[in-house]
């Protein structure tokens, strides 16, 4: 008889495994339970959900700074690539066009290449056509209806800051005078940062062109000083950053510059960062040769 | 829900494991392939350009 004892108090247990309480079948204390147990498991969903939040967000921070670069990278390279070739080809996407006429290329063409020593020696990127998210994918893109590379105007080209191949991540540490060289399939277009090249300050207007630099842009460069800066912060309305002669409506282009702009603060954006520069000095392109702005360059 | 998951996957614990990964990863990569670069340019943080 003893030995049957073992196998019957074994016998619930399977049960209690599959979540069924074993209690004793006492009616009030089992609604308490139940109860008790509603909200226990609404507060564990509550807080499954909020830490599930939580990671969903930090993998968006992930995204950001990192995924989002690994597919730009390869948009950029594309386009590259496909310019490269219309080069080789003899096609210039930009050959001939006037002023204005920019809104002849397709968007998302590469248009010229892009080179700020400043930001590094191997700071390459291909410019776009096109401000559009799409455009902006791929790389720095053209405001379609400013002027082209070289030409009388304000060539404005718009860059991701944070991700997305993040061309301008630190537009915010040019300095007066720097460089920024943008190539085309006939010529390497040198414009330099506007501001006081002495101190530093870019916030000084009417800064003239370094000694000795070959002007051959359509106008003297002194002319371009009217309020120009080298850096200013706007808010992303105040589309009057990339007229002609920047921030002057209705005046006509004086001379040929370049403005960038990109979101500022980082990871942020309520406002943006433009960078002016002026075109100091045009070099015919010459096979591989780089100008002298770029490191190895004898141009 | 993941207490219910876990309970619904079969086999024995490295099983069970295995699955676990394979599921977060394919979460995962809905999020970063369809879900973000969706999202994304409707946030206002990745916008770079001023009005013309």
């Amino acid at each position: 008889m003893t030995d049957m004892n073992p196998p019957n108090w074994a016998a619930p247990e399977p049960e209690s495994d599959g979540g069924t309480v074993a209690t004793a079948p006492q009616p009030g204390r089992r609604r308490a339970h139940a109860g008790r147990d509603r909200v226990l498991f609404a507060l564990r969903g509550v807080g499954q959900t909020l830490i599930t939040a939580g990671l969903v967000i930090l993998l968006f921070v992930v995204y950001e700074v990192w995924v989002s670069n690994i597919f730009a990278n390869l948009k950029q390279d594309h386009v590259r690539h496909v310019l490269a070739q219309d080069w080789a080809n003899g096609d210039d996407p930009v050959a001939g066009l006037p002023g204005n006429g920019a809104s002849t290329i397709p968007l998302g063409t590469g248009i010229a290449n892009l080179y700020i020593p400043r930001l590094g020696n191997d700071y390459h990127f291909t410019i776009v056509q096109g401000t559009d998210e799409a455009d902006l994918d791929e790389g720095p893109g053209h405001y379609v209806d400013t002027a082209l590379p070289g030409q009388l105007g304000d060539f404005a080209v718009a860059g991701h800051r944070v991700g997305k191949g993040e061309p301008f991540l630190n537009v915010d540490q040019l300095e007066p005078g720097d460089a920024i060289v943008v190539q085309t399939k006939s010529d390497w277009y040198i414009y330099r940062v506007f501001g006081d090249t002495a101190n530093g300050n870019l916030a000084v207007t009417g800064d003239a062109p370094p000694a000795g630099a070959v002007v051959t842009s359509p106008a003297p460069q002194q002319a371009l000083g009217a309020g120009v800066v080298g850096r200013e912060i706007v808010d992303p309305s105040d589309g009057n950053v990339i007229l002609p002669v920047p921030n002057k409506p209705g005046m006509a282009a004086t001379g040929a510059l370049m403005t960038l702009t990109t979101c500022h603060p980082k990871f942020e954006a309520n406002k943006r960062m433009i960078v002016h520069a002026y075109l100091a000095r045009v070099v015919p392109a010459s096979g591989s040769a780089l100008p002298k702005e770029l490191s190895g360059g004898t141009l | 829900m993941y207490v219910w998951i876990w309970r619904h996957l079969p086999g024995n614990l490295a099983l069970r494991l295995a699955q676990v990964a394979l599921l977060l990863a394919v979460v995962a990569a809905i999020l970063l392939f369809l879900v973000f670069p969706w999202v994304e340019p409707k946030l206002w943080f990745t916008h770079v350009t001023v009005n013309q």
